[in-house]
């Protein structure tokens, strides 16, 4: 399939609020038109349909094409925790092939050896093997020389950092945040000065190294008043979230709810609150799925002994379409949380529709409702926190690299 | 009588009409338990399983006696010593019990959530013996019926909390039992060991334990446990003593006929004086100790009602 056409799809164009009625006419696996392209002998019809990038999906656990299929992911940057962790070159190079050609995997390179958080692992090799950011996976490195250190050389080598923030101290093995659900429950539970703690740590040694730090997950009002003070004094640095954290609180893990049980925890109704306003500001960059399958081994057990994490890939953009439906923001900005602002901070020539990019799009019936069901879910585990949710928005249609997938 | 459950998961979840449905029982069964013959024949026929994950002695041997007075089948797992530690999850553990058709089982484990849990994948009646942090049910119980005996009624007493109140699932049973039946609830703790968001379940927080013995018609305090004496949670066993232990002094800080209570296994000195705590006219400690007996047959009567073909949990 070289050539082929898509006719007539409402298009998301680079820094439009909302789509235009165009036609694509897609060449050698890139994009070679917008507007109005003559009918091929293959080609989509794309009416009522919104023509969208590809989502990519910046920060997953494990590599879950299914999922990833249903969620409307053409690119997914791959977290280093991985058994073996993704330390050296040849793990990293052997995950950028696994996925593809129908997937895209970004590996996203320990940055210290089997993820001890004290000795830097070799970056520069994983940068050649394929790696396109620099992150300290599911942890935070305690030791603040390190994690300078590791800026410095990622400043350098002008790789992002990718930050897990949670002090660890003041975290320990907390599994939610403090307040009156955690004390109901009797659950170690955390202040949400662990994650603010850690932000304002890692701040300072961005501005101290000059490397870009992205913050992955930032899920407190105090945490998003800092990184909107940083971005605001022209520091280099972004942050993302997850639909968890936009969606749910901390009242979730009621009845003791393993599928609710995430890291950094659910937070209280206010910090909720707090995130859906700073994606209206702008201050959020990123939604991601944060995608981690798992199976009841992992999930069937009590809170506290249950492993943090949900399948997120397949929720990822009908709940990102709540907040365009909520009029948080428009659906152009959503794809630039989705796509185009991942890609520009992984330096990935992608996350947009325009002429000459690989074509990788996807078409989605917005209006179009399903539940979700955890038993029956495409991805590898159905330990979705949104079980039984009612939600619009299915990929109709998926190409990567101009094939149908 | 009814219960709308059909375990004993919790305090939080029995509503007050159940609370002091269950302790009238318990009262009664306080005489049998008085008497030189104690046995009654209301579980015969009926097999108790007793799973402690976590050690007990009091607890397990009073859940047994109670079980034994009823005249049930009464078997005592180990369950540190067995397949938990050859790797089978906890859910398959209760599968298999359950399909020895046990008629009631009583749980303790160490984490928040376990007993509701199991209680999920058996057909019978749980109980829960406490599980981690989260609620210590028959203990609320237990201690709500000694202050009933002691003092005529809980209703409008000051009950003082003091302890590792952030650990402690006795202290989170006893918030939600004392303030079903009208109690004002008063919670000591150090700084680092209060929970937080407490005073949504309106008990009043105090850092100063004299000040909190103002008025005082009950004092219970809460075991420390060792690993949070080692410098992690306070400095030291004595200068915990020094803020948050129950002496003589403190005790005379109280109204004069406040009752002390401990829910044990007791470290004498470090949060209770021995001669507080051996006090005779001053100390319910030992009385705990026989109405716990009392509540967990109550417990185990009602819940199995239902099975014995009379009316039982709705």
């Amino acid at each position: 399939m070289t050539n082929m056409s898509i006719l007539n799809g409402n298009v998301i164009l680079p820094g439009a609020d909302t789509t235009e009625q165009l036609s694509l006419h897609i060449a050698d696996g890139k994009i070679a038109s917008v507007g109005a392209a003559a009918p091929t002998a293959e080609h989509i019809d794309g009416s009522g349909l919104i023509v969208a990038p590809g989502i990519i999906d910046l920060g997953v656990f494990k590599t879950d094409k299914p999922a990833f299929r249903f969620g409307g992911i053409t690119r997914a940057a791959l977290l280093p925790d991985q058994s073996p962790v993704h330390d050296d070159p040849a793990t990293v190079r052997f995950a950028a092939l696994k996925g593809k050609p129908d997937l895209w995997v970004h590996p996203l390179a320990a940055a210290t050896q089997g993820l001890d958080g004290l000795h830097m692992a070799e970056i520069a090799l994983m940068k050649d093997a394929g790696a396109v950011a620099v992150a300290t996976g599911r942890k935070w490195i305690a030791d603040s020389g390190v994690m300078l250190r590791i800026m410095h050389y990622c400043a350098a080598l002008d790789l992002p950092v990718i930050v897990h923030n949670e002090d660890t101290g003041v975290a320990g093995h907390a599994v939610a945040t403090a307040g009156e659900t955690a004390t109901l429950l009797g659950l170690s539970s955390a202040p949400v000065v662990a994650e603010t703690l850690a932000i304002a740590r890692d701040l300072l040694l961005a501005k101290e190294s000059g490397a870009h730090v992205h913050f992955r997950q930032v899920t407190t009002a105090g945490g998003l008043d800092l990184i909107r003070a940083a971005k605001a004094k022209g520091l280099r640095v972004t942050c993302g979230i997850t639909p968890a954290h936009l969606f749910l609180s901390d009242n979730a893990i009621s009845d003791f709810r393993t599928f609710a049980q995430l890291s950094p925890p659910l937070r209280s109704e206010s910090d909720r609150l707090a995130c859906i306003q700073a994606i209206a500001d702008g201050t959020i960059d990123v939604i991601a799925s944060g995608h981690d399958p798992r199976g009841p081994e992992d999930k069937r057990l009590p809170f506290s002994e249950s492993a943090p994490g949900m399948a997120g890939a397949e929720t990822l953009l009908a709940l990102s379409l709540n907040l365009v439906r909520d009029n948080v923001i428009s659906m152009g900005r959503m794809f630039e949380l989705l796509a185009s602002n991942p890609a520009k901070i992984l330096g990935l020539n992608a996350g947009q529709i325009c002429e000459g990019q690989e074509a990788d799009l996807i078409l989605i019936d917005v209006d179009a409702p399903w539940q979700v069901d955890g038993n029956r879910m495409a991805a590898l585990a159905g330990n979705t926190p949104f079980d039984r949710l009612p939600v619009q928005g299915r990929v109709r249609q998926m190409l990567k690299g101009g094939k149908l997938i | 009588m009814t219960l709308r459950a059909r375990h004993l998961l919790g305090i939080e979840q029995l509503s007050p009409p159940e609370i002091t449905e269950i302790l009238d029982l318990a009262d009664r069964y306080v005489d049998l338990n008085r008497r030189t013959v104690k046995s009654s024949d209301v579980l015969a026929g009926l097999t108790q399983i007793n799973m402690f994950f976590e050690n007990s002695t009091r607890t397990q041997a009073s859940f047994e006696i109670a079980g034994k007075r009823l005249g049930a089948d009464v078997m005592n797992m180990a369950m540190q010593a067995s397949s938990i530690k050859k790797g089978e999850t906890l859910i398959d553990t209760a599968m298999t019990l359950n399909a020895m058709r046990a008629d009631a089982i009583v749980i303790r484990h160490g984490s928040s959530g376990a007993v509701q849990l199991i209680s999920s994948k058996v057909d019978c009646p749980v109980l829960n013996a406490g599980d981690g942090s989260h609620e210590h049910p028959t203990q609320a119980l237990l201690d709500a019926l000694t202050i009933m005996r002691r003092k005529g009624k809980v209703e409008g007493q000051t009950v003082v909390i003091c302890g590792d109140v952030l650990h402690s699932r006795v202290a989170r049973s006893n918030l939600f039992c004392l303030k079903s039946l009208g109690a004002e609830v008063r919670v000591v703790a150090p700084p680092a060991l209060m929970p937080s968001g407490i005073e949504a379940f309106c008990a009043i927080p105090f850092s100063n334990f004299d000040a909190a013995l103002n008025g005082a018609d009950v004092i219970m305090m809460l075991r420390l446990q060792n690993e949070r004496m080692q410098g992690d949670f306070i400095p030291s066993p004595r200068e915990y003593f020094h803020l948050y232990g129950l002496d003589e002094r403190r005790l005379a800080l109280a109204k004069p006929d406040a009752l002390v209570m401990h829910p044990g296994p007791m470290n004498r000195g470090v949060e209770i004086a021995s001669s507080v705590a051996d006090h005779v006219d001053r100390s319910a400690i030992t009385e705990q100790v026989e109405m716990g007996v009392a509540v967990r047959m109550a417990c185990l009567d009602i819940l199995t009602r239902k099975a014995r073909g009379q009316e039982g949990w709705a």
